[in-house]
């Protein structure tokens, strides 16, 4: 069994980024009634969007950045077979990131920050929302800084050894959180807390809109990294076989880290402040990266197959049926993959520099995040956490058959609220509305699939419960944990002779630095030699 | 270092697809000419009256000597003005918008009618409207607790009715 600093560092994070998540599903649940309009008693706008801001950011800021932590911890700890490195910093950077998330959950609540999470101005919050979000980033870093420099140290002890793949992972998205994170940094810091202040009149929503695009598409990478992390270093042995590439893993978390980030302004095809060919070059960019995630689609679906094939099945789809669908790390990938599947068409369509104008800002978007976010990702969170904590608490999960019906829930749930949420887009709903006062014939065909959407997400909110009743209930088996060791997946064949380039640091570092120069560098100063007019703050 | 030959293949398939997807959205850009909305080009949202173009006078449906038309509009919290605007099926038809307060997103559903209007700078979008009938004019980025009520209204009618409607849009300058 692992260190109790460890394990006590895994279980405090894990343990926020849940309550954050529990709290959050009960909002979501309010959020599809209320916007459905079948409920007159509940219609408010101000506790529709000071809801929907509070949802957004415990899910998207809170969630993501305490469970990755919490993750990179057991992995670093258990990979590089070593403690933490100065677990007294690891504590302070987990005690700012929770100090940062109560800052900001405060005029959340009070409906002083109901400028949703993506809080585009010049539409102004509370400065605290501002502080606190800038402190719970600046906590995760110090996340960051231990893992990378772990990763160093391993590197010292063992030369000529390639870094364990799931550290080379989560060292990845360290690295790629760092550099993520940097464009709202630069946001908040130079933008929004001095304005919020009142220190500066006025800001360009421009140049914040720039910025937060800078942030906005790698951001996903990072929540969807540790999934991926499990897909590549748990899924394999859970399934009874082994992993089918080591290196082409390796390749993909690098793919992940290099091209996620030049590519944001796909968020921006709508925007007026900057030219089409950025537009268009980010754009090829986009569709580049979708080549690291097609790689770990085969490498996954190999390593599945091969498992199968271990355990018996025959014929071309034989061994699907052989894999064992009782485990909730073989179950959850699978549904995973599932939604991936459906999330990377619609993303596909996102993506495109042209018909991203028929689904921009529609219901299709939160339909399409949250089958591949709240979905994909959040399922593999949970198998995750089925995995861990029994290796955290030492006791056995309360019961194996409630985590399998956890996650048939979820996935069920989240397709039953998403495949609506997607035609009503298409149909033209716009997102982020808390009624439908349009007055159009167009509207009628909107209201079936909102009933749906209640359906999935009752179903949803019941699985989250679910959830933390088998993780409390777990704390109190009495039944011990057989099995504490780490389980990560064997590959087929060890990763030989890896070139030196793959694991440099330094040089990933500065071809990331060039590539950004690259594709923001001209975007962002265009904003200090063009006449532009800045915005002073309005309420909501 | 070592790739399997199953690897290979499909990494040859993926950057196929890849370069397929790509071949469409540069056939349809530089050949097409489909582009998203981006003339970088900056206003003073707070002097919008003061601005030629976005003056209240001056809002609304305009002929170009060429034919095509021009439609200038401001967004503000919550609508968009002029409300209610009716344009030709099957014309090009040039939108120019300014926000005069925050940011603003606008779509008429069913169209590629769709832009961002950010405070600062003018959108500018061209299109054209193949189907008559009435079209909802919706603001599809959160601007405050009224964001639900932001709507305007398009009429499209058939390119007949609005030439005998408006006599001097034959494309003569008259
Ligand atoms: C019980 C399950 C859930 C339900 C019923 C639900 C429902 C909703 C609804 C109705 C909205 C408002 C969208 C709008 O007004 O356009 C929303 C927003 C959002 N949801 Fe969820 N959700 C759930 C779970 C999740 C999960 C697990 C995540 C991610 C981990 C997530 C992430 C988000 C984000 C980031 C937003 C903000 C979107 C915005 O500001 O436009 N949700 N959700
Ligand atoms: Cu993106
Ligand atoms: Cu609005």
């Amino acid at each position: 069994m692992i260190d109790s600093q460890t394990r006590n560092l895994t279980l405090w994070n894990l343990s926020v980024a849940f309550v954050a998540f529990v709290v959050a599903c009960f909002l979501g649940f309010y959020q599809v009634v209320e916007r459905s309009g079948l409920f007159e008693f509940l219609k408010s706008e101000r506790l529709y969007f000071t809801s929907v801001s509070t949802h957004g950011v415990l899910m998207a800021f809170v969630l993501t950045t305490f469970f990755i932590m919490g993750f990179g911890y057991y992995t670093a700890v258990t990979s590089l077979k070593r403690p933490v490195w100065k677990p007294a910093l690891a504590w302070a950077g987990f005690g700012l990131t929770l100090l940062g998330t109560v800052m900001a959950a405060i005029p959340l609540v009070a409906g002083k920050a109901s400028v949703l999470y993506t809080f585009y101005p010049p539409i102004q919050a509370s400065p605290w929302f501002y502080i606190g979000a800038a402190l719970l980033v600046v906590g995760s870093w110090v996340w960051c800084a231990i893992m990378v420099i772990m990763a160093v140290q391993w590197k010292k002890d063992n030369p000529g050894q390639p870094l364990p793949l799931a550290m080379y992972a989560t060292t990845a998205n360290a690295l790629l959180w760092l550099w993520t994170s940097a464009g709202v940094a630069m946001e908040v810091v130079f933008q929004l807390i001095p304005w919020s202040l009142g220190w500066m009149d006025a800001i360009d929503p421009g140049l914040s809109r720039t910025l937060f695009a800078w942030t906005l598409h790698p951001i996903v990478y990072f929540w969807l990294l540790p999934a991926y992390t499990a897909l590549y270093c748990f899924v394999p042995r859970a399934a009874g076989g082994y992993l089918f590439s080591d290196e082409m893993a390796r390749f993909a978390f690098l793919g992940l880290l290099v091209f996620s980030l030049p590519i944001g302004f796909h968020h921006l095809y709508m925007d007026p402040e900057q030219g089409s060919g950025w537009k268009l070059l980010h754009g090829v960019g986009t569709f580049l990266v979708t080549v690291p995630t097609l790689v770990t689609g085969f490498t996954v679906l190999a390593s599945m197959e091969i498992a199968g094939r271990l355990r018996g099945g025959k014929g071309l789809f034989g061994w699907i049926g052989a894999l064992p669908w009782s485990n909730p790390m073989v179950l959850a990938a699978i549904l995973a993959f599932l939604m991936l599947i459906l999330g990377g068409f619609g993303g596909i369509i996102n993506a495109s520099y042209a018909l991203n104008a028929m689904i921009h800002n529609t219901a299709w978007v939160p339909g399409h995040f949250h089958l591949i976010f709240a979905g994909t990702t959040i399922i593999m969170y949970f198998a995750i956490t089925y995995h861990l904590w029994p290796r955290l608490t030492g006791k056995a999960l309360y019961s194996n058959n409630l985590a399998l019906v956890q996650l048939w829930t979820w996935f069920v749930g989240m397709t039953m609220l998403s495949t609506p949420w997607h035609v009503l887009g298409l149909l033209g709903q716009p997102r982020r509305i808390s009624e439908v006062t349009y007055n159009s014939l167009l509207t009628l065909a909107w209201q079936p699939y909102e009933l749906f959407m209640i359906m999935g997400g009752a179903v949803l909110l019941g699985s989250a419960i679910l959830f933390a009743y088998l993780l409390i209930k777990s704390l109190g088996s009495t039944v011990a944990a057989s099995d504490l060791e780490p389980a990560y997946a064997e590959p087929i064949h060890a990763p030989r002779d890896l070139p030196g380039w793959v694991e440099n640091i330094k040089l990933w570092n500065v071809v990331i630095g060039a590539l950004m120069l690259l594709s923001f560098g001209y975007p962002i100063l265009q904003f200090f030699f063009l006449k532009t007019y800045d915005s002073i703050p309005w309420g909501y | 270092m070592h790739i399997d030959p199953l690897e290979k293949k499909w990494l040859y398939i993926t950057f196929g697809m890849v370069g397929l997807f790509l071949g469409a959205i540069f056939i349809s850009a530089l050949i097409s000419g489909i582009h998203p909305p981006s003339n970088v080009e900056t206003i003073d949202s707070a002097r919008l009256h003061l601005s030629e173009e976005f003056a209240e006078d001056n809002l609304g449906v305009k002929i170009q000597s060429d034919g095509s038309i021009r439609v200038t509009m401001v967004a503000g919290r919550y609508g968009f003005f002029p409300r209610h605007i009716t344009l030709p099926a099957d014309t090009t038809i040039t939108f120019r918008w300014a926000s005069i307060d925050v940011l603003h997103g606008v779509h008429m559903p069913m169209t590629n009618m769709s832009t961002m209007v950010v405070p600062g700078y003018v959108a500018e979008v061209t299109t054209e409207f193949p189907k008559p009938g009435d079209y909802p004019m919706l603001c599809n980025e959160y601007c405050g607790t009224g964001h639900d009520f932001m709507w305007s209204k398009v009429t499209v009618v058939d390119k007949q009715t609005w030439e005998r409607q408006h006599p001097s849009s034959k494309g003569d300058e008259s």
